[in-house]
């Protein structure tokens, strides 16, 4: 008898320092279901998922498991009540083996001979889900499937009915992703339920019985699987047909600054993220990236400006070869570079505002010598940045960690800007921007264009994207879907290309 | 229920941390009061029997400038090293080392050539000795990603037995009449002393142009400014395409430069041979790490917070005679300041607050 036969969240809302993450959201699963949750990254998704199994409180709404209401304070309670979850980070003790992992998280290991007491227990398990696992092996030494796996029989061994799985699928290889499928559908034959959350259509249509979208914390639609199609899906996600915006001025592009060939790159767990990528970007021209967050996009970013290795292929600025080359070589060809990461890469928290405003430049003629720095010189452009692009600071002699994150990012936006790249590689430059310095920088990378700069632009937003860009790329799973022209009347399918589902050649496109 | 919430500090004034540091010492203070009160002493007697002993007499001031030269030196190189957080614990076998280099140059030249020659000789000698000992651990960290807390203490160790071995073998002097220890360096090296104290006055003068120097490297070079950005945020210097490696070597052979150069000025200032290396160096090294965080990592601030320190060694010694406690007790009053130190820094950039909830 399963603890839970029916679990239903009923106008769940919460919000987080007055901006909402969730607005009444209602979702019901039923014992046996794989229920589908869809939308892009920030749709309110992990937090609905983090609400369900207690690590927030909802503002307002309600929890029932079979009708009765219930309180779920902390994942330990959630536990009881038959909820588990497997974070789209797995929680592993890395240097312990796996049953020693699994003895950790289980509630009723005792305390002498931990291993030994549920090894027949965890082994029984394994069997019954064909989970194929070396309980001997330690953490460090599975693949990111088998470690998966060792999350799942965690969460059933405490009792889960209900199993909450993040992203499961963004860590796996093909294989391993036939093997998850099939343990899913199992789970689903003896009576679990499951939710899983994805961007991947695909996925969704394969797995799940039912399907929620969610958009900007609502949920926007739902529908069996049986009875809906890709299309209508990623609609959904992206949430409005696609609206080409031409008050861009027309530019004729100048020449060639920067080409990618063939290049691949390893991510941060070892797989290969950054697929097979070529490219050219020419002056002028402003270059989108449109996907989903974690497709390799921040990947290809730090490729392209030397922070992280390149595998195998090469980068060429001005035909100049700067395939992994350091990052102030590569700085010196006429690459700028706002990361993804501003706070991990893009300042130093304890130094002064003048000390950051110089970060990347500080070798330059005008800023030092060979041993001094010209601090005069410095503090005038800080002046200059920090007023052209309104930071809002009580002075320039301010630690910059002081300072809000939008303001940060305006410094960092002001001191990659302000040197007239050859090229700007721009990650998600607006993200936490309030409305007004959002136009303000969209208008200045237009007038960076304008003066004949090139510019890689990396965003999740779509209205963003298609406002700027002459040429854009959809980016999935590390491969481009589509290079075509912003008014190309194929991107009305741009939901599907970022969910993996529709794919145009270059070759099939010339034609 | 109770709970206890940390959050940043941000806009920390000057004031606040210089309060700071005054608050930390005087707890440090109490607490050290109450150790001397377990020991049976009268804490009130013995804190002014320290600072008496040390700045209260016209020999003691002596005594405590003498001991503030090296501290000075070693704590004005660790503050660079610091600033781009590496831990660099090794100060003390960089000094040792840099006093093997600085004998083996005086006792080789020495007779030779005239003071003005031999004297620079063997303060260069001694910052290359100190210095190539300090970028060891630096290659093993960024090469082989070794923590260089481990090698830089490792080392000190390895430092040491080196100069034993050398001064019972091979270096052991002929007029030591089979005692341990080198001949006594030529008259041409030995450095001359304020008149009536045991100040080396070439060394203090050093002592002094090395912080003030090492303010200005720290605060308005290329190099000082990398180092500041390694040290804040190793990403972002990444991201910046600082050079890890050449910025490491540098410091390091700066670090352990200034270390061997105190070195210099203990063997050549003071003992005029190699000897154990516990009669070289009173655990320098060491206190000089106290040295540069009560001075904020600012090497301006080492020559102050040298002299206070080498103040507390010279009354440790003066309350060690006068009330018969054990030589550990200077250890212990070091190693207390210095925790209340490091938690007052955490006090400084961090806020506490209580939050007192009730379940319902």
């Amino acid at each position: 008898m399963k603890k839970i036969q029916r679990l239903e969240m009923r106008s769940i809302s919460k919000s987080f320092h007055g901006i909402p993450a969730n607005q009444d959201i209602n979702l019901f699963i039923e014992s046996g279901e794989i229920l589908g949750l869809l939308g892009e990254n920030g749709a309110g998704k992990t937090t609905l998922m983090n609400i369900l199994y207690g690590l927030y409180q909802p503002d307002s709404g309600q929890i029932k498991i079979n009708d009765k209401t219930i309180r779920i304070n902390n994942p330990v309670e959630s536990i009881t009540h038959g909820i588990g979850m497997v974070h789209q980070h797995f929680m592993l003790v890395q240097n312990h083996s796996v049953i020693e992992n699994i003895a950790l998280a289980y509630k009723d290991t005792p305390f002498f001979f931990p291993n030994a007491k549920i090894k027949n227990k965890v082994e029984q398990f394994s069997k019954n889900f064909d989970f194929h696992i070396d309980l001997t092996k330690k953490v460090w030494q599975l693949s990111a499937g088998e470690q998966q796996r060792v999350e799942i029989i965690k969460a059933l061994l405490n009792g889960a009915d209900l199993l909450i799985l993040d992203e499961p699928t963004s860590v796996l290889t093909p294989r391993e992703i036939k093997e998850l499928i099939f343990i899913l559908r199992e789970m689903k034959a003896k009576g679990h339920m499951i939710i899983f959350i994805s961007h991947k259509l695909d996925e969704i249509m394969d797995i799940c019985d039912r399907v929620m979208v969610l958009q900007k914390g609502k949920i926007v639609g739902s529908a069996d699987t049986k009875n809906t199609d890709k299309n209508s899906l990623a609609r959904m996600m992206v949430g409005r047909d696609v609206v080409f915006n031409t008050t861009r001025e027309k530019l004729t592009k100048g020449k060639k600054t920067l080409a990618v060939e063939n290049i691949k790159v390893i991510g941060d767990k070892g797989r290969r993220v950054v697929k097979n990528i070529s490219f050219e970007l020419f002056e002028n021209e402003i270059f989108g990236i449109a996907g989903v967050s974690g497709n390799g996009q921040r990947e290809l970013a730090e490729a392209i400006t030397g922070i992280r290795p390149i595998f195998s292929g090469k980068v060429k600025m001005n035909g100049k070869d700067i395939t992994n080359k350091s990052p102030r070589h590569i700085y010196d060809n006429g690459v700028s570079h706002v990361p993804e990461e501003r706070i991990r890469f893009g300042i130093a928290p304890g130094l002064y505002l003048f000390d950051n405003a110089i970060l990347k430049q500080h070798h330059l003629k005008k800023f030092s010598n060979w041993y001094f720095l010209n601090y005069s010189q410095i503090k005038n452009h800080t002046r200059t940045i920090v007023k052209k692009f309104k930071v809002s600071t009580h002075s320039i002699n301010n630690q910059i960690r002081n300072l809000s994150g939008g303001n940060i990012q305006k410094l960092i936006l002001g001191r990659e800007i302000s040197e007239q790249p050859q090229l700007l590689v721009a990650s998600h430059p607006t993200y936490g921007l309030d409305v007004g310095a959002t136009e303000f920088l969209r208008e200045h990378l237009l007038e960076l264009r304008k003066q004949g700069s090139a510019i890689l632009l990396f965003s999740e937003d779509l209205e963003e994207i298609f406002e700027l860009c002459d040429r854009i790329a959809v980016i999935f799973d590390g491969e481009f879907m589509a290079v075509l022209d912003s008014d190309d009347k194929q991107f009305s399918d741009i939901g599907l290309m970022m969910a993996g589902s529709k794919r145009i050649d270059p070759m099939e496109k010339q034609k | 229920m109770i709970k206890i919430k940390t959050t940043d500090r941000y806009n920390i004034t000057t004031l606040r941390s210089f309060m700071t540091n005054i608050l930390s010492l005087f707890a440090a203070l109490v607490v050290i009061g109450i150790i001397f009160l377990i020991a049976g002493v009268n804490p009130f007697y013995a804190i002014s029997e320290i600072f008496s002993g040390s700045f209260g007499s016209f020999y003691g001031i002596k005594e405590t400038i003498t001991k503030a030269i090296p501290l000075i030196l070693i704590g004005a190189g660790l503050t660079l090293a610091f600033r781009a957080k590496f831990w660099n614990i090794g100060a003390e076998g960089q000094m040792l080392m840099g006093a093997v280099f600085a004998t083996w140059t005086g006792l080789t030249f020495g007779e030779a050539l005239p003071s003005y020659i031999i004297v620079p000789l063997i303060f260069l000698a001694g910052f290359i000795g100190g210095g190539l000992w300090g970028i060891i651990p630096a290659i093993l960290k960024i090469k082989y990603a070794i923590n260089e807390v481990i090698s830089t203490l490792m080392l000190n160790y390895i430092c040491a037995e080196i100069l034993t071995l050398l001064i019972v073998g091979p270096w052991k002097g002929k007029t030591r009449f089979g005692f341990p220890g080198t001949d006594n360096l030529p008259d041409s090296a030995i450095l001359g002393l304020i008149p009536g104290s045991r100040i080396h006055y070439a060394t203090l003068i050093l002592a002094v142009i090395c912080a003030i120097v090492l303010g200005v490297i720290i605060y308005k070079t290329r190099f000082g400014y990398e180092a500041r950005v390694v040290g804040e945020n190793p990403d972002a210097g990444r991201y910046a395409g600082i050079n890890f490696l050449k910025t490491s070597l540098i410091l390091m052979a700066i670090s352990g430069g200034l270390a061997g150069v105190a070195g210099v000025g203990e063997v050549a200032g003071i003992h005029h041979h190699l000897g154990y290396p516990a009669s070289i160096s009173s655990g320098y090294g060491f206190t000089a790490i106290i040295v540069a965080w009560l001075a904020k990592l600012n090497p301006l601030y080492t020559i102050i917070s040298g002299i206070f320190f080498a103040g507390i060694l010279v009354g440790g010694d003066a309350i060690q005679i006068s009330l018969g406690l054990p030589a550990a007790t200077v250890e212990i009053v070091n190693g207390t300041l210095l925790i209340f130190l490091i938690m007052g820094d955490y006090f400084l950039n961090h806020k506490i607050t209580l939050q007192f909830s009730f379940k319902h």
